[in-house]
């Protein structure tokens, strides 16, 4: 029980006020601290509506008025006075050193107050990390790596002045070429948590796994798939570029940064810089659009740190551009994958085997669960998976919406639908007579597990049944018409590491405070409802502060982790509330009552499965003379849990699919295997769905609580959406055509005849 | 962005005194294509000569049934205008395929002809590329193929002409009319680009100074039934793989009178004149609209990353053919 005093709080910060009363008043910018606030009105208000609004309420976005007003302060809008601009210089070769620089002519132009480079560049007292570690060498790694900064009055100064800076290089040879018969491929280790961690991959599992005799069970199958499917390089691009504001003083470093969570980059950056702790201050409260590329590297924060240092006490600012995104922030490793399946003459898999082979960089073994989801989904006796990496000159790869499985599930889920058709069996009924009862690996319980559900409704919303048998069977004008169904599934883990605090005032005021993220979600609302229903309090008593390190530690979001980690603490705050409440009698002391409580330990997180389910389906149409491809059609069923917030929930969702549409039909990033550069690096290039592409998206959602994974019965949503899309539209794509697919994009060359 | 000077001339003469007499001077139009380039300085003028309010901004109607389209249009206002629609559909349809909205505002009928490559390796300036610098070499041609030339192409030069509006005025016969240092002229729009065997860098025949005023659509009955067909990697803004322009008259069951130009494919917009000789005065079948196809396509020089654009084409145009028969 601490209290706390209002005139110690931290300044700018961004508050969810709520119960300002009503819909109507919600819309109105009331609500910010105005003593403090150095920014504009930048607090999303909660709708109160006088509803309960706990887990459960269809509320819209509580900053989406904000947002549609342009009130929200995203990173680089934050105003502050006589701001510095820095644009960073990127390498012009993939692999080699800076042997000679000359920054003279852009010293010399007017308005540059100075260039960084490796030779003058602050030293990092941490520089092992190689997504925070810039300009710490004369070694170059890859393409598009940052060499430099200028700092000017102006963005436009520094961006010409970096034009004028001149380097010299001496090259290595370059490669960046991805194959599966490469001599070299490793055994990734020590990937999870971003290479924080043992574990061999990303998720902490290990690069292998064999069960049972997966030779033995092949040689006895009557019917048998042995197919390889390939992703390439894939690019987020969210629609905020990243971008930071940072600010250096003799007190206190500040730095505004879109991030997926500010705990972990503030950790992070106060190593690298060899800062006192909370000595470096990270706000974020808005980010527009991340999809994995702002989680772990604060590269753009360490960049703009060190452009703050140079001019002490005038804010720096940076936003990377367009093109820069394309090196600088990650991206979705191309990857390599055989899948292997044997089935009896009913359908019964006996051998399943996935080998993935992803690219990462020669910096670091980013190494993603490519063949998780192969691990879990299917039943069958004989099975193993690999996972091998190559190390080459490209940018550190990141995780991308739907890590692993959004990838991996392009090779399981269209192998099934391979052996669907050799078994001449309905892929929706091959799939249901191999649901496993218990992990096929572990033999561990699923928390939850409703797939044949999401088949079943699924089905019948899509008009299943009415299918035709045969391939390329039906036309329309000048159309091929097929449909196809893919089964999804991404686990629904609790990060450690976050603490939150709550608080009562004498007024019966409640306040929540967790340094978590929202990244477009909706995470301003759902972790208000979340709070409200664990202080068993309408929502319009409870004011939610998050996006800020000065708050209690949270883990950040990615992994379809957040409502179940952050959730859970907020239940394990709200309880100790109470019992402090009980404690003092149940009277509220004039300073008020707070708690600041860690996520607590659960034994049934090591008794169970967890994750969430899905089922897909589509609609395609390809053209009989250019192969162009429609997706008239998408449905999605999915098995997430009890559902916090319909509304968001069902965003999360829609906008998964449809990226997976986008992911199937258009998204590469191509490299030149001469310069290792990436060749369509703008949004001109690297083509992604237009509003034309997409057609209907149909989402629905079981909402049957896991009565195992946290206090509310949530399982993941952030995910889901993406995974198997791309198999069903590539199986929608066999129907309609015969003409079997297995390297994305599937771009109308490929179906071409 | 290297820093430049922006003027705003009076009239059209002292527009193109002032570009013809300073090398690193440039027109200024639309500067939807132009400010892009200067902004990745792939482009580096000193000196913008601001020209939309010299040239005209009206479409009229000629004596004899044509109409002169001023160099000022925007392309939604040409894309927009009845007579265009009635006309020319292939032009309005050509120019709604392209770019998004908000750019068709901004960009001007004369500058659509001039818009630059889309290829990656012009646009980057740390690459070789004779068209940006020239002798430097050609990067694309063993790089990224997917949007290089099959037609027309030449070693030092791989790159296509990304105007859809292009493609269709070289089917519709369409001139551009322009004044330069020395004096007016009228230039046939497929005689208005440059092979790009030799100086790349150049990619139309105008000279220095000179400006495209306006240009001018012959009347053509057969172009009321005109069409446009663009294929590309997504159902929008994207530039095409390959297009068709066409239009077609078929009187009892034979070809009477056919045009047709192809996007995506060449340098240039370009005017399939092998398979137009092939198709007129010849029955209008599915066989023959393949073969015509095929004989405007046998010169095709494919690379391996864009070898599926020549039975794109051939589909393509007969796709194309076989539906203006079924509208006739």
């Amino acid at each position: 029980m601490t209290s706390v005093n209002e005139t110690n709080e931290p300044s700018r910060r961004a508050v969810l006020k709520a119960g300002v009363g009503g819909l109507g008043a919600a819309m109105l910018p009331s609500m910010a601290e105005p003593a403090h606030a150095a920014g504009p009105a930048t607090a999303p208000s909660a709708v109160g509506g006088g509803a309960a609004g706990g887990i459960g309420a269809a509320l819209k976005r509580v900053e989406g008025p904000l947002k549609v007003r342009g009130a929200a302060t995203y990173a680089f809008e934050w105003p502050v006075e006589n701001p510095a601009y820095l644009y960073p210089l990127l390498s012009t070769i993939a692999s080699g050193r800076i042997t000679a620089v000359d920054a003279g002519d852009a010293l010399a132009e007017p308005g540059v107050i100075g260039v960084l480079t490796h030779m003058n560049a602050p030293r990092l007292a941490w520089a092992e990390e190689p997504e925070v570690a810039v300009l710490q060498s004369d070694k170059v790694a890859y393409h598009g790596q940052i060499v430099g900064a200028v700092i000017a009055d102006s963005i436009e100064t520094a961006r010409y002045a970096a034009g004028l800076v001149k380097l010299e290089y001496a090259t290595e040879p370059v490669d960046v070429d991805l194959r599966a018969d490469r001599d070299d491929l490793r055994k990734p280790e020590h990937a999870q948590g971003f290479g924080q961690l043992p574990g061999d991959l990303m998720n902490g599992s290990p690069a292998d796994t064999t069960v049972g005799d997966f030779a033995a069970g092949m040689a006895s199958a009557v019917h048998r798939v042995d197919a390889t499917y390939t992703t390439p390089v894939q690019h987020h691009n969210p629609m905020e570029p990243h971008a930071a504001v940072a600010t250096w003083t003799d007190d206190e470093i500040t730095l505004y940064c879109g991030s997926q969570g500010v705990s972990t980059p503030q950790e992070l950056l106060t190593r690298a810089f060899g800062l006192q702790p909370g000595r470096l201050r990270l706000i974020s409260p808005y980010v527009g659009g991340a999809f994995g590329s702002k989680d772990f590297s604060a590269l753009w924060g360490t960049v703009a740190l060190m452009g703050a240092q140079l001019v002490p006490g005038r804010p720096v600012k940076l936003a990377f551009t367009r093109q820069q995104m394309f090196t600088l922030v990650g991206h979705r490793p191309a990857s390599i994958q055989r899948v292997q399946l044997g089935a009896d003459a009913a359908g019964k898999l006996v051998a399943i085997s996935h080998d993935a082979v992803q690219e990462t960089a020669k910096a670091k073994q980013y190494a993603e669960q490519t063949v998780q989801a192969s691990r879990s989904m299917y039943a069958a006796p004989g099975r193993r998976t690999s996972t091998r990496i190559a190390l080459l000159d490209v940018p550190v790869p990141t995780i991308m919406r739907g890590p692993g499985e959004a990838t991996g599930m392009f090779a399981l889920e269209p192998a099934m639908d391979e052996l669907a058709v050799k078994l001449g069996m309905d892929p929706i009924e091959l799939r249901l007579r191999n649901e496993p009862e218990t992990h096929p690996e572990t033999g561990q319980p699923f928390s939850s597990r409703h797939l044949a559900k999401c088949f079943e409704e699924g089905a019948r919303r899509f008009g299943w049944k009415h299918r035709d048998k045969k391939p390329r069977a039906r036309r329309k004008d000048g159309w091929l018409i097929g449909t196809g169904v893919a089964a999804a599934t991404y686990p629904s883990p609790r990060l450690p590491g976050s603490t939150a605090s709550a608080r009562l005032d004498k007024n019966g005021r409640y306040t929540v405070r967790i340094a978590a993220a929202d990244i477009g979600t909706g995470t301003w609302t759902t972790l208000a409802q979340i709070a409200a229903e664990a202080l068993g309090v309408p929502l319009d008593r409870v004011t939610l502060q998050i996006g800020d390190s000065a708050y209690p530690r949270a883990s950040s979001g990615g992994f379809s982790s957040g409502m179940n980690s952050w959730g859970t603490t907020i239940y394990a705050a709200a309880r100790a509330l109470h019992t402090a409440l009980d404690e003092n009698g149940g009277s509220v002391p004039p300073e008020g009552l707070q708690v600041t409580v860690g996520m607590p330990d659960d034994p049934k997180l090591k008794q169970y499965e967890f994750g969430s389910y899905g089922a897909q389906f589509a609609e395609v149409r390809v053209h009989e003379d250019t192969g162009e491809v429609r997706v008239p059609r998408l449905l999605g069923v999915f098995d997430v849990g009890r559902v916090i917030n319909p509304v968001t929930a069902r965003s999360q969702l829609l906008g998964g699919m449809t990226w997976g549409l986008s992911m199937t039909l258009h998204e590469e990033t191509a490299i030149d295997h001469r310069y290792g550069n990436f060749v369509n690096n703008d949004l001109g290039g690297y083509h992604f769905a237009a509003n034309a592409d997409v057609g209907s998206i149909e989402v629905h959602m079981l909402g049957e609580r896991d009565s195992h994974i946290n206090p509310m019965g949530s399982k993941g949503a952030g995910e889901i959406g993406i995974i198997g899309t791309a198999a069903a539209i590539a199986n929608a794509a066999y129907d309609a055509t015969g003409i079997r697919v297995r390297d994305l994009p599937l771009t109308l060359d490929k179906l071409l005849r | 962005m290297k820093p430049f000077a922006y003027e705003r001339p009076v009239d059209v003469s002292s527009a193109v005194t002032t570009v013809a007499g300073r090398p690193e001077a440039s027109f200024l139009a639309g500067g939807t294509n132009l400010v892009d380039l200067m902004k990745m300085e792939v482009l580096t003028p000193e000196l913008l000569v601001d020209v939309r309010h010299l040239v005209s901004r009206r479409i009229e109607t000629l004596t004899g049934g044509g109409l002169r389209i001023g160099a000022g249009v925007s392309n939604n206002e040409l894309a927009a205008d009845r007579r265009i629609r009635r006309r020319y559909p292939v032009l309005s349809q050509a120019l709604l395929a392209g770019a998004s909205y908000q750019l068709r505002n901004l960009a001007t009928v004369g500058g659509n002809f001039l818009q630059r490559t889309r290829c990656p390796y012009f646009r980057d300036v740390t690459m070789p590329c004779n068209k940006r610098e020239p002798g430097t070499g050609c990067a694309a041609r063993d790089g990224h193929q997917r949007d290089l030339a099959v037609l027309g192409a030449s070693d030092s030069c791989v790159a296509t002409h990304p105007s859809d509006m292009a493609v269709a005025m070289a089917a519709l016969d369409a001139v551009v009319h322009t004044v330069g240092p020395s004096g007016e002229r009228s230039i046939q729009v497929n005689e208005l680009y440059r092979s790009p065997a030799d100086g790349p860098e150049r990619d139309t025949v105008l000279e220095r100074g000179e400006l495209i005023t306006a240009v001018e659509l012959p009347a053509s009955p057969v172009a009321a039934t005109s069409r446009y067909r663009k294929v590309r990697d997504r159902a929008s803004y994207a530039f095409a793989l390959v297009s068709v322009a066409a239009a077609l008259e078929v009187r009892d069951g034979s070809v009477t009178e056919v045009r047709l130009a192809l996007g995506g494919v060449a340098h240039k917009p370009w005017r399939a004149a092998t398979a137009e000789r092939a198709l007129l005065g010849r029955p209008a079948t599915e066989a023959n609209f393949r073969a015509a196809a095929e004989a405007e396509l046998a010169a095709a020089q494919a690379l391996a990353g864009n070898a599926f654009k020549v039975p794109l084409a051939r589909n393509t145009i007969v796709s194309m053919l076989r539906t203006l028969t079924e509208e006739a």
